[in-house]
Order: C-alpha cells, then sequence, then structure tokens
C-alpha cells in the first residue's frame, strides 16, 4: 500500500474520469436534454478539478475548473445542451488529457482557443478564474496576550450532528488560560426536555497570546448558525459579534444567566427538501462495481508473469529430476508442485484479461470525429464487448484497428447521397465485433458499403508491378494485395487514409501478435475484415523439435500435421523442395539447411506442416519431440532483427530453445516456391 | 484503541490520499466508493468519523448524510465532508443535511489530520 504512489493512482484515474467524462458527451450527442448524462459530466469534470488541483495539475484545475462552470449552467438549466457545445467540451477534454499526460509542457494559446470557444458556445462571459489552488497561509501567533469574554450557545441539535460541545471548550483551553462556566438556565422542565437536544451554554474567560480569529477558527464549523459573542475584556472596544449573528446582540455578562437561549435559526440554508433525490447512476459511468474490483499497474501484472514463466520452468526442472529419482517423498511433492503451478499459470493468465469494451470504446470517438470530418451518416455497432483479452494484444491491437475502421469509413462507405442513389439506408453501418474461439479471438470490421473494387486492386496491383499483367489469380490471392507494402487503391491520398500506417502494417502487427487476417468483400453490399489473434501472448503450446542438435518450439496453433520424411521422397525432391500432399504440392523449407547445422541428418526425418490460414508450408526437421508448454521470453534488442524466430524458451533442463516465427516462414516458404515456378 | 474512520470517496487518489494521511495519524480506516456504500458500511459497523466526498455516482454525500442522520445509532457521529470553495450552496446544504464539518479541496495531509482531531476531540 505504502509503495503506491498517489500521483500514478491519480493519472490512471483522470484517465478513467476522462473516458467517462467522453462517454458520456458521446451519449449527449444523440440524446441532448438527458439531465442524467448532464450530471455525470459535470460529475466527471468536478472530480477532474478536485483530485487534479490535490496532486499538483494546477493548470488541469484551472482549465477544468471554467469547463465545470460552463457546464454547470447546463445543469442547472440556464443554458440547453447543443452539439456545439457538446463538441467544444470534447475538444476541451482532448486538452484535459494532454495536461494530465505533461502537466508542465508548454500548452501555449490551446486552452485559451478552447475557453473561448466554450463561453461561446454557453453564450456566457469569461468564467471567473479558478480560487482553489492556493492554500491557506500559516497564521503567525503575536506574542501580545489579550484577554476575552466568550459566549456562545449552539444549536440545539448540534450534539445529534455530531459536533461535541466539550471539544471545543478544549480547544479554547488549548489557546491559552479559560475559565468556563456553563450557563444551565434554559434547560426546560423535566416533561418538556427532549435528552438528545443541548440546552446549555457557555461564558468563557480566555487569556491567550493568540488573536481573535483563533477563537473563530475554534468555532468554524458552527459558526454560522450559533450565538457566539466575543468581548475583549481589556481593548478598547468590546464586542466583536460572530459575522451571521445579527438577531442576538451580545449580552452582558451580568445579565448572561438570565438571557434565554434563542432558538437554533438557519435562515440561509435551503430547507432539505431541496435536495435533490437519490438518483440512478447512469449505465455509462456507472462505478457501482468498482469496489470489487483491485486496480493493479499493469507493468506489476508483467512482473507476476515473469515469476510464475520462471516457476513453470523451475518446476518442469524439478519433474524431470524427480521423474530420474526413486525416491517416493520427492517424486509426490514434484506432482503436487507440478498441479500447483499450472493452476498457478491458468489463474494468472486469467488476470491479464480485460474486456474488449475497453479497445471498442476508444472508437465511439474515432467515428464521431470521422462522421464530422467526412460528412457520412455513420452508425457504430458493437458486439462481443465482453470478450476478453490479453491487455497486451488490445494494446497493440489499437493502433491496427484504428486504421481498419478508417479505412471502412474512408474508402467503404459511401456518401449519403450515393447511397440513397443505391438503394441503401442513408446511415451506414459500420460493425465492430469480437468472439472468442478456441484459443483465439476473431475481431472483425464490418462495414456496408461499397466493397473492396477488385479491378482497381488489380490494376494498382500491376502498375505497381507486384503482379504481371493478366496473372490468373484466386479472389483471396487478389485481396490479399491490399496487405503489400505502399498499396493503396484510394484515388488521392485523403486527410484519413496515409497517415503512416498502412495495411501492410496492420498486417505485420496482427502477425507479430501470431494472428492472421481474413478479407471477405462482397462488391456493393460491403467488406468485413477479420482478425484472428491468440487470446495470449504470454504462453503457447508447442511442438518441441529438435534439428541437428538445437531445439525450436513451433506454436501448435500453425502446426497443421506431421508426416515422415521418406528417404526416396528427400532424394526425389532434392532441389526443388515440394511433397506431394493429398493431390496437392506443398513446398518445404529444410531447417537444417536454413539453420546451417552442418550435421548428418536423420535417416527418419520428419515433416511438419504449418499454415497460416490459406497458405501452407512445410518444415523439415530431424526429430519431433512433443508437446511442450511453453512460457515465452521476449529476445533481446540485438536479436530483434532475426525474422526467423519470435521468441525464445527454457526448457525444463535449463536449456533455451527458440521459437519459430511460422507467418515467416510460410511467407519464406512462398517466396522459395514463386522462384522455383518461375525457374520452370 | 484508536478511533476508526470510514472514508467516502468515488476517486481512488483522494481515496489513498486520505487512507495514507490517517493510517499514520494512528487512525483505522475503512474505505467506501460512494453514498450508498458509505451508508451500507455505516450501519454494519461503528465508526467515530465518517469523511465524505459530496459528488459522487450512486448516491452523493449529500443524500447519504441525510440517511445516516435518520438512523438512530448515528446520531452524533462527526461526518466532515470534502468540497471545493466554488461548492458554498452545497456546503449550506450539506450542514443542514446534518454534517458535521467540512474540508475544503485541495487539503494538505496536516489540515486533515487537523480537522479530524478537531471533531474527534483529539
Amino acid at each position: 500500500m505504502s509503495t503506491l504512489d498517489p500521483v500514478a493512482v491519480f493519472r490512471t484515474e483522470a484517465a478513467e474520469c476522462l473516458e467517462a467524462i467522453e462517454a458520456g458527451l458521446l451519449d449527449l450527442t444523440h440524446q441532448l436534454d438527458n439531465k442524467d448524462l448532464v450530471d455525470a459530466v459535470f460529475r466527471g469534470l468536478h472530480t477532474l478539478k478536485g483530485s487534479g488541483a490535490m496532486f499538483g495539475f494546477e493548470a488541469l484545475a484551472a482549465f477544468t475548473h471554467h469547463c465545470e462552470t460552463a457546464f454547470d449552467r447546463v445543469r442547472k438549466g440556464e443554458v440547453s445542451a447543443t452539439s456545439e457545445l457538446v463538441a467544444a467540451v470534447l475538444a476541451a477534454q482532448d486538452h484535459m488529457r494532454a495536461l494530465v499526460d505533461q502537466p508542465d509542457a508548454d500548452h501555449g494559446n490551446i486552452g485559451h482557443k478552447l475557453l473561448a470557444q466554450l463561453q461561446a458556445a454557453v453564450g456566457g462571459k469569461e468564467a471567473a478564474p479558478a480560487a482553489v489552488l492556493v492554500p491557506a497561509a500559516v497564521r503567525e501567533a503575536p506574542a501580545k496576550k489579550n484577554s476575552w469574554r466568550i459566549r456562545f450557545s449552539l444549536p440545539a441539535n448540534s450534539m445529534a450532528n455530531g459536533t461535541n460541545p466539550l471539544g471545543l471548550l478544549d480547544e479554547l483551553r488549548d489557546l491559552g488560560e479559560c475559565t468556563v462556566r456553563a450557563n444551565t438556565s434554559a434547560i426546560p422542565a423535566l416533561d418538556e426536555l427532549t435528552p438528545t437536544d443541548l440546552h446549555i451554554s457557555w461564558d468563557v474567560t480566555l487569556t491567550s497570546e493568540q488573536d481573535r480569529s483563533a477563537i473563530d477558527d475554534v468555532f468554524i464549523f458552527v459558526l454560522d448558525d450559533m450565538e457566539l459573542s466575543v468581548e475583549e475584556i481589556d481593548g478598547p472596544t468590546a464586542a466583536v459579534v460572530a459575522p451571521a449573528d445579527e438577531k442576538a446582540a451580545p449580552a452582558p455578562v451580568a445579565a448572561a444567566s438570565a438571557a434565554p437561549v434563542p432558538p437554533a435559526a438557519v435562515p440561509e440554508f435551503r430547507p432539505v427538501e431541496a435536495v435533490p433525490a437519490k438518483r440512478e447512476a447512469p449505465a455509462a459511468v456507472s462505478q457501482a462495481k468498482a469496489a470489487e474490483n483491485v486496480r493493479v499497474p499493469a507493468e506489476r501484472l508483467d512482473e507476476l508473469m515473469d515469476r510464475v514463466g520462471e516457476l513453470v520452468i523451475a518446476q518442469s526442472r524439478l519433474s524431470q529430476l524427480a521423474s530420474a529419482s526413486t525416491d517416493i517423498a520427492l517424486r509426490s511433492v514434484s506432482e503436487e508442485i507440478e498441479r500447483l503451478s499450472g493452476e498457478l499459470r491458468d489463474t494468472m493468465m486469467v488476470l491479464r484479461m480485460v474486456p474488449v469494451a475497453t479497445l471498442f470504446s476508444r472508437f465511439r470517438r474515432l467515428v464521431h470525429d470521422l462522421a464530422r470530418e467526412t460528412g457520412k451518416v455513420i452508425e457504430l455497432v458493437t458486439e462481443g464487448e465482453s470478450t476478453e483479452v490479453d491487455k497486451t494484444v488490445i494494446e497493440r491491437l489499437a493502433d491496427p484497428l484504428v486504421h481498419l475502421v478508417r479505412n471502412s469509413i474512408d474508402h467503404g462507405l459511401e456518401t449519403p447521397g450515393d447511397r440513397l442513389a443505391s438503394g441503401k439506408v442513408e446511415a451506414g453501418t459500420v460493425t465492430l465485433s469480437a468472439r472468442q474461439a478456441g484459443g483465439e479471438v476473431i475481431i472483425s470490421i464490418k462495414d456496408d458499403g461499397r466493397g473492396i473494387n477488385r479491378e482497381r486492386v488489380r490494376a494498382k496491383a500491376e502498375s505497381s508491378g507486384l503482379i504481371q499483367a493478366g496473372q490468373p489469380l484466386s479472389d483471396s490471392e487478389l485481396l490479399q494485395l491490399i496487405f503489400a507494402p505502399g498499396f493503396s487503391t484510394a484515388a488521392a491520398i485523403t486527410n484519413l487514409s496515409g497517415r503512416g500506417v498502412g495495411m501492410d502494417v496492420v498486417k505485420k502487427t496482427v502477425e507479430a501478435l501470431r494472428g492472421a487476417i481474413d478479407i471477405v468483400s462482397v462488391p456493393g453490399q460491403g467488406s468485413e475484415v477479420s482478425l484472428r489473434i491468440p487470446l495470449t501472448l504470454a504462453i503457447i503450446d508447442g511442438l518441441l523439435v529438435r534439428v541437428g542438435s538445437g531445439r525450436y518450439v513451433i506454436p501448435l496453433s500453425a502446426v497443421e500435421e506431421c508426416l515422415e520424411l521418406s528417404l526416396e521422397e528427400d532424394l526425389r525432391s532434392r532441389g526443388r523442395s515440394f511433397i506431394s500432399l493429398r493431390d496437392s504440392l506443398v513446398p518445404f523449407l529444410r531447417l537444417r539447411d536454413l539453420f546451417r547445422t552442418g550435421t548428418k541428418p536423420d535417416v527418419h526425418q520428419k515433416v511438419v506442416v504449418i499454415s497460416t490460414g490459406t497458405e501452407r508450408v512445410g518444415l523439415v526437421v530431424d526429430q519431433i519431440i512433443g508437446d511442450h508448454q511453453t512460457v515465452i521470453k521476449s529476445m533481446s534488442k540485438l536479436h530483434n532483427n532475426v525474422a526467423t524466430f519470435s521468441g525464445a524458451t527454457i526448457l525444463g533442463d535449463g536449456s533455451v530453445a527458440l521459437i519459430l516465427d511460422v507467418g515467416h516462414l510460410v511467407a519464406a516458404g512462398q517466396q522459395q516456391e514463386a522462384q522455383l515456378r518461375v525457374a520452370g | 484503541m484508536s478511533a476508526s474512520i470510514l472514508t467516502v470517496d468515488d476517486s481512488a487518489s483522494i481515496r489513498l490520499t486520505t487512507k495514507v494521511t490517517l493510517t499514520n495519524a494512528g487512525y483505522r480506516v475503512t474505505e467506501a466508493v460512494n453514498g450508498a456504500e458509505g451508508l451500507a458500511t455505516a450501519k454494519g459497523s461503528s465508526f467515530d468519523l465518517i469523511v465524505t466526498d459530496l459528488n459522487m455516482p450512486v448516491m452523493d454525500g449529500l443524500t447519504m448524510i441525510e440517511e445516516l442522520r435518520k438512523l438512530p445509532a448515528q446520531a452524533g457521529v462527526p461526518i466532515i465532508f470534502l468540497t471545493t470553495e466554488s461548492d458554498a450552496d452545497l456546503k449550506a446544504r450539506a450542514k443542514a443535511a446534518g454534517a458535521t464539518g467540512w474540508l475544503t479541496k485541495p487539503f494538505d495531509p496536516e489540515s486533515l489530520v487537523k480537522i479530524v482531531k478537531k471533531v474527534l476531540g483529539r
């Protein structure tokens, strides 16, 4: 607990707060008169301001204060919410995010411009500057001694409200020398007495070095609704009256015992009924479940994951030793630990899973902005938001998805006019969906736009030399061309596309996650791009193989089948590396050659056929050792450029095995095949 | 035995600051994330002091104070609310609802402890 940095907690919380504000604002665009949403947004702004000021984010607090003031007018019904206002606050919200991320950076005049927009939107004057940032100055005590005669009575209900008169008297005693006299004359007769009410008032003579304000400080919480008179005994002028106390003139001390206690009057308070009734929190910002969750920084989970990974490795070494031992006790302990570490690993995996809702929610804003930018009417539908995926996967998918959604909207969807002309409804629909299938999650981006124009793709590919003119291609091969580097079907690079991320980058990112992309596109009806991504990156099921003297892991999800490469076939295939597999020729790579092992091949070599969706390639290995659950360790920066391997793992005996990068190997196999074809 | 304090705030960072401050000052701290939870927690246990935020989802601090004051067992339990300068109106309403005192945000740990001591009568 003590190691938690409140500033870090604040940043996390501010991010959530901003997300809630954004979600509220986006909902508000559709329902401008929804009071609950207005309240929710206001509350978000208010919290952000309050916490921001507490943790030293002063620029943020001051800026948010203005937004809050503007929004407060909406809340109070002085102005109504308009789409201009929502847009202005949305923009302001982005600025707040920047102020959270870089509180000290010079953000120039952005803040002023945004506030001006905001003011224009609510039609108000410049809001008063935030007066919340200056901590109270420490008071210096004057050395001079003063004497006061203090007389006070509290409202009858003050004890019930938690004010303890004895505490107040103690505080006065702390200020200096005190004589206290209780005035009990106002206590009613027994049959009229309400025992919980306070009927006693007090006379206190105080001699102190403190000044008058110290006395006010004692009564600070009750000053507004109590009777307090303070007279300076030796001073030239007497009778300083408490601010709210105009009705009750300070009674002379001699008459004090006879003075009736005035009834507790709280005229400046609104009646209790004015307090808003309990409200249901809007679903978008509901935090009702927050209490059941513990927020943990991602890097701590990664750390824990690392430890668990090491434990799994140590455990598998222990298993190996135990299985070679005859000590029954050792073997039973080893089995117990194997079970425990397995369970721990499973639990760990679940901890890292987060619902894709966190990813999808970002797109509401993107679609909102793109709709404004392009003038298209777009409806965003999200499905399967509760599907859970490893947090790291989600983070890495964010950019590719942004690109795909942009593409759908920019290239896929038609303008409202075009849509109506082709008999479609005016609003285009972009559907983001996620579902789990076995060890993979499938995330798809679907639009009901015009579909991919095959002729244009072909023309572009031919003109850029990707394919030869008239080269026969299957439909899926043709569509895959859009993933080629530098490929774009847009006639001109618009504002939306061409932002540095191309489809080739999308494909690379997905493949780095050991995933794959499928495209389906029907002309005139729309396109769907599906990303198939493994659920987690940390542990995979692998096939452990031996090539020469080294051991390697092939991700099991990519393995289609294993077969023996007979000596005869091996010899026959020399030079042209194909094997026939049920009437189709599959290119294969000899890993022994690839890794230059320099050893003699085993007599019974094996071929492991791996695939990435449609493409298949065989890998020739010396021996298949077996199924192996693998904790993936990333390789050092030095090995970043080694494309053949995607990572490394540590085996039970402590040695290292490299994990083969399936996507790269298949591409290499296909390339080899293509070369052989050209060579004839 | 040290006094036990219930803090009610929807902001995790403020809860953390409050908790660390009060724990270091020797108090026992229980947390709740909104008024509804605060109310339920207060009903199930007895606290020497409640510190609450006002603006919260589900149930705000104001409603929670009113509801607490309706419970005979909660009579006399001091309630301090956290407020910002701009909440003058809210402050009056919170006091009317039965709050004992307030602390203006942003606050420093020292002033929180000072006010807690003041209200608890040390």
